[in-house]
């Protein structure tokens, strides 16, 4: 098999600062008309100056950190020149040759074990505004232009051509994610939050960049896509062009762009209404508000809660979920907190495509797991309370005694059981006899006339004992 | 020596047409330019180069949300428009 070679650029929205990049305008943006978050800078308009935010410059020190990466004693802004709708100005300001920072790595998990992701560089750069065009883009005839998006504060990441599958650009992603979301200075489930450039090659073949990869799972797809175009060039002999192409998300394919920008052809040059900055000196401000990053709290969590490598991995990756677990391992068993939440809440997430920042309050976790705890529910019973409440909300308690789901009282099934032998004296003494699974038609029938609500463990232990009082009294 | 070439690929980058005359006029310009600069090279070597003629660095300002144009503003200039929207050409 060919070796693959994949290097990425990932541009990330600082989308939780308040204001963007080099205006006031707010980046609250999302879901608003177009151009209504705009102003003269971040349009643009003859004689506007921009301001650097220094929030945004203290938050992508703390990414470079985060990301071990050496922050630079002097960073610059350029123009980088070139013509496009979305770029009001005809140049974006971005960095060039004095970056942010140089270097860093990302850990992630392969299945040949851990990998470290190296980084070249981190740079800031301000997002343009957003193309649409009407009907499809096949046959539109102009563009529609939304400069609201124009001017927000954007990370550009850049790794070493080092990830060699696109399921290792996956989680390098998803990892990236995941510090960025802890650092709180990125929320990854925003419409345009993470947009990823792939340079692709295989060993000894030109490389092609893949350009507009916007979602997380797009990301696989225009990788195996892109891999599989150029094996099969190779295969019928044809060279791999180096060139730029489009990744079409609708129909998963990637498309070449037949432009040649040469690096030389945006002209770049310091500039000349933003003065330098010293982005070392911010770091002694920044150090402290890092917080604990994911391997850090993975490992505490097991030390801490004693939980599986597994379960403190999952529980992780996210910071809310982290959070979550922590409210909830503060009330109940952490080894059963963990489980419902790693595995049972986050199936249903999964299953319902719905992110953990949609997720109930854990105080209702913690109520439904405090039933579960003194039998009061069955296992069963708690987790439709939790589909229900995902689904349409609600109160824990309402839910249960709506849908019935207390667990019969002991002396109850204590009854049903007694009644359920007097009725069955053939399975009884079946049973008796040795034909042990018997006893299966005799929790059947007692679960039958409880209508679910008896818990079955319980029915189980209650039978056995009952039965063998029997066989004792009839030996 | 500039070529032909190299004038019809900046003239390209800066979205400007040019005439065949045209570009003999360019050259003549682009010549006058790249030999004034090339006053740089008379300076000795191993100085820094300077990016910003003032001393000054780390000029921010707060992350303070301010007021926006509003959609009216902001369209008053454009030649065409559609439902808040620039409209503005075909790219791909
Ligand atoms: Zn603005």
């Amino acid at each position: 098999m060919e070796e693959v070679i994949i290097g990425l650029e990932v541009h990330v929205q600082l989308n939780l600062l308040k204001s963007k990049l080099f205006c006031q305008c707010p980046t609250d943006y999302h879901n608003s008309e177009p151009n209504t978050h705009v102003c003269p800078i971040c349009l643009g308009l003859p004689g506007a100056m921009p301001v650097i935010n220094r929030k945004a410059v203290e938050a992508g020190i703390a990414v470079a950190m985060a990301l071990n990466a050496e922050i630079q004693e002097k960073t610059l802004f350029y123009r980088k020149n070139y013509f496009y709708p979305d770029l009001p100005r005809g140049f974006q300001i971005s960095q060039y040759d004095f970056p942010l920072a140089y270097g860093g790595y990302v850990t992630i998990e392969t299945d040949s074990g851990e990998k470290k992701v190296t980084l070249k560089r981190i740079h800031m750069e301000e997002d343009p505004g957003r193309l649409t065009y009407p009907g499809t883009i096949d046959t539109a005839r102009y563009s529609l232009i939304d400069y609201n998006r124009s001017g927000m504060p954007l990370l550009e990441i850049v790794t070493e051509p080092v990830i060699s599958s696109p399921k290792e650009a996956r989680s390098f992603l998803n990892k990236l994610r995941t510090i960025l979301e802890y650092l709180g200075v990125f929320d990854g489930s925003l419409e345009g939050a993470m947009r990823v450039d792939a340079n692709i090659s295989l060993k000894g073949g030109a490389r092609a960049e893949v350009k507009n990869i916007s979602s997380y799972k797009g990301v696989e797809k225009a990788l195996s896509f892109e891999i599989t175009r150029q094996k099969n060039l190779l295969k019928r002999g044809i060279m791999v062009e180096m060139e730029t192409r489009h990744f079409d998300e609708a129909r998963g394919v990637t498309i070449s762009l037949r432009t040649k920008e040469e690096e030389q052809d945006y002209r770049y040059f310091p500039e000349p209404d933003l003065p330098p900055m010293e982005p070392r000196s911010l770091i002694p401000d920044v150090k402290d508000t890092i917080p604990e990053l994911p391997d850090a709290k993975r490992r505490r969590f097991m030390e801490e809660y004693g939980i599986s490598d597994y379960f403190a991995k999952v529980l992780t990756s996210e910071i809310r979920m982290a959070d979550y677990f922590e409210k909830v391992a503060k009330v109940i068993d952490p080894g059963l907190a963990a489980t419902w939440i790693a595995d049972i809440l986050k199936g249903e997430l999964n299953y319902r495509d719905m992110e953990f920042s949609e997720v109930f309050e854990a105080e209702k976790l913690i109520q439904v797991l405090k039933l579960l705890a003194v039998k009061k529910i069955t296992e069963k019973g708690a987790v439709k309370v939790i589909r229900v409440m995902l689904d349409e909300g609600g109160d824990p308690l309402k839910i249960v005694r709506r849908l019935d789901l207390m667990v019969m009282d002991l002396s109850e099934v204590e009854r049903l059981c007694d009644e359920v032998i007097e009725e069955n004296s053939q399975a009884v003494s079946d049973y008796i006899s040795g034909r042990k699974e018997a006893l299966n038609y005799l929790v059947g029938q007692v679960m039958k006339k409880s209508r679910g609500k008896a818990d079955p463990g319980e029915t189980n232990r209650i039978l056995i004992r009952k039965l063998k009082e029997r066989e004792k009294d009839s030996s | 020596m500039i070529t032909d070439e190299q004038i019809r690929h900046v003239a390209k980058l800066a979205r400007i047409e040019l005439k065949d005359d045209e570009v003999a006029v360019f050259r003549e310009h682009f010549e006058k330019i790249l030999d004034y600069f090339g006053m740089l090279d008379s300076v000795e070597e191993n100085i820094e180069p300077v990016f910003h003629v003032l001393d000054i660095c780390n000029v921010f300002r707060d992350d303070v949300p301010g007021e926006c144009l509003n959609q009216e503003e902001v369209m008053a200039n454009a030649p065409k428009t559609e439902k808040g929207y620039f409209r503005g050409p075909r790219i791909v």
